[in-house]
């Protein structure tokens, strides 16, 4: 039976891993390289890198760093954060990446994410949709969160699956840093209407979050970045919890 | 030395990676000589069946890869090229496996099937020499080969699927050993050594 994934998230900005609260204040959290190896020991079953380095010139030592990680670490892993080219994403998964997320540039141009899994195959693309609800809906936002679209989160999520996405990797921008746990409802809805894998992220704070997202919304994986990084929740731990509460874990 | 073959459609940086730590010599290759004076022929995939094919069609590698006489292992879409054809595009594939590569139902499933998943042996193979019944492999597939009296193990998403192919020098996984911890090193490692 397929395993539900606990997938720690490292944002890097210019090469060092770092956390911050609702997309701002950050902290310097280690190196990627390091904190890759670490986890992929303790038993993550995949990492996603998010690459929120400003300029276009720093971001170029991303190709460098996913051969880094590649090298150091036996587990599958994701790389986003200001891809918008056919050709970036080739280069990082030629550097030994699995998938690639991309978030602004679909929102763009919504042809990418077809011409990405056509030629990449859609388990190599995955749609990243950051929402924030406004009272009476749920907007999604572009650029690290700075941006309001026009879209609707659930039209938007649709629609990228439909497009070809391989999965959805949806962060509530409401929860985000808060661990106040997962937005349940909203991925509840998501998971009963899309076919695709659904990634929750945003609001993890206990081990309880997790089972919730697991349970009540049915995601097919959990990402969380602080409680790792700072081992307020072990993996391990948290795993075996998960385990002893019916969810059938790798490890 | 050991072939690892590059073809435009594979995953060619982890396995290389994989390799490295085994400590095994390998060459990144998609010239048809250095394929078959090979000892050992690492055929790895990811992507789209039919743009696979293309490519080896055009690298003149259809019939290598047909009648090499080492031992060759097909890594996920590497496995499915094996098969007779592929619902995937509708192509014709290499025709070492008899079958047809078919797509997992989205009404019943979620696709692609993606993450740990089990596998049960259920014949002997080298390949999983000290490798424990039941251990988990990452998969990453929208298709899958259906069980067939090649299949010498078998993962259960919504329906039972190949999870290895044998026949002969040919061997196949649908898993990405190379991304599998140290259980798909183990995989790698018997092939190299025990293949």
């Amino acid at each position: 039976m397929l395993c539900k994934r606990i997938i720690p998230c490292l944002d890097v900005k210019d090469g060092r891993v770092v956390k911050g609260t609702n997309f701002i204040n950050l902290i310097d959290a280690g190196s990627p390289v390091e904190l890759a190896e670490r986890y992929s020991k303790e038993g993550a079953d995949e990492l996603v890198f998010l690459d929120i380095t400003a300029s276009a010139e720093k971001r170029k030592t991303l190709v460098s760093l996913v051969k880094d990680v590649a090298k150091a670490i036996r587990i599958p892993f994701t790389v986003g954060g200001g891809i918008s080219e056919l050709t970036d994403i080739e280069a990082l998964l030629k550097a030994g990446a699995d998938k690639v997320s991309l978030n602004s540039s679909i929102v763009k141009k919504h042809d990418l994410i077809t011409q990405a899994s056509k030629q990449f195959g859609s388990q190599a693309v995955v749609a990243a949709i950051d929402l924030k609800f406004n009272g009476s809906k749920y907007k999604v936002y572009i650029n690290g969160g700075r941006e309001e679209t026009d879209l609707i989160g659930m039209e938007w999520c649709l629609r990228a699956a439909e497009l070809g996405a391989g999965e959805i990797l949806l962060t509530s921008m409401d929860k985000d840093g808060t661990k106040e746990g997962y937005d349940v409802e909203f991925l509840k809805e998501l998971t009963s209407m899309v076919t695709i894998p659904v990634i929750a992220s945003g609001g993890a704070g206990t081990k309880e979050h997790f089972l919730d997202a697991f349970k009540n919304a049915d995601a097919d994986a959990c990402l969380a970045a602080s409680l790792f990084h700072f081992n307020i929740l072990p993996i391990k731990t948290l795993k075996e919890y998960l385990h002893e509460n019916g969810i059938v874990m790798r490890n | 030395m050991i072939a690892l073959i590059d073809y435009g459609a594979g995953n060619v940086a982890s396995v290389s990676n994989a390799l490295a730590e085994l400590n095994q010599e390998f060459k990144i290759t998609s010239n048809e000589v250095e394929i078959c004076k090979a000892d050992k022929i690492i055929f790895p995939g990811v992507g789209e069946a039919s743009f696979a094919m293309r490519q080896l069609h055009l690298l003149n590698l259809f019939s290598a890869l047909r009648m090499v006489k080492k031992p060759i292992l097909g890594i996920c879409l590497g496995m499915q090229l094996m098969m007779d054809n592929s619902t995937e595009g509708n192509v014709a594939c290499l025709g070492i496996f008899t079958g047809t590569v078919l797509k997992f139902d989205s009404t019943k499933t979620k696709v692609p099937h993606m993450g740990w998943n089990d596998i049960k042996k259920i014949s002997e193979s080298k390949l999983f020499t000290g490798v424990k019944n039941g251990e988990r492999f990452y998969f990453a597939n929208s298709y899958y080969v259906p069980v067939n009296e090649f299949t010498t193990a078998i993962t259960t998403n919504d329906i039972d699927f190949s999870a290895s192919l044998e026949k002969g020098n040919f061997y196949g996984v649908q898993f990405h050993p190379e991304k599998s911890g140290d259980a798909g090193l183990k995989i790698l490692k018997n092939f190299i050594e025990l293949c």
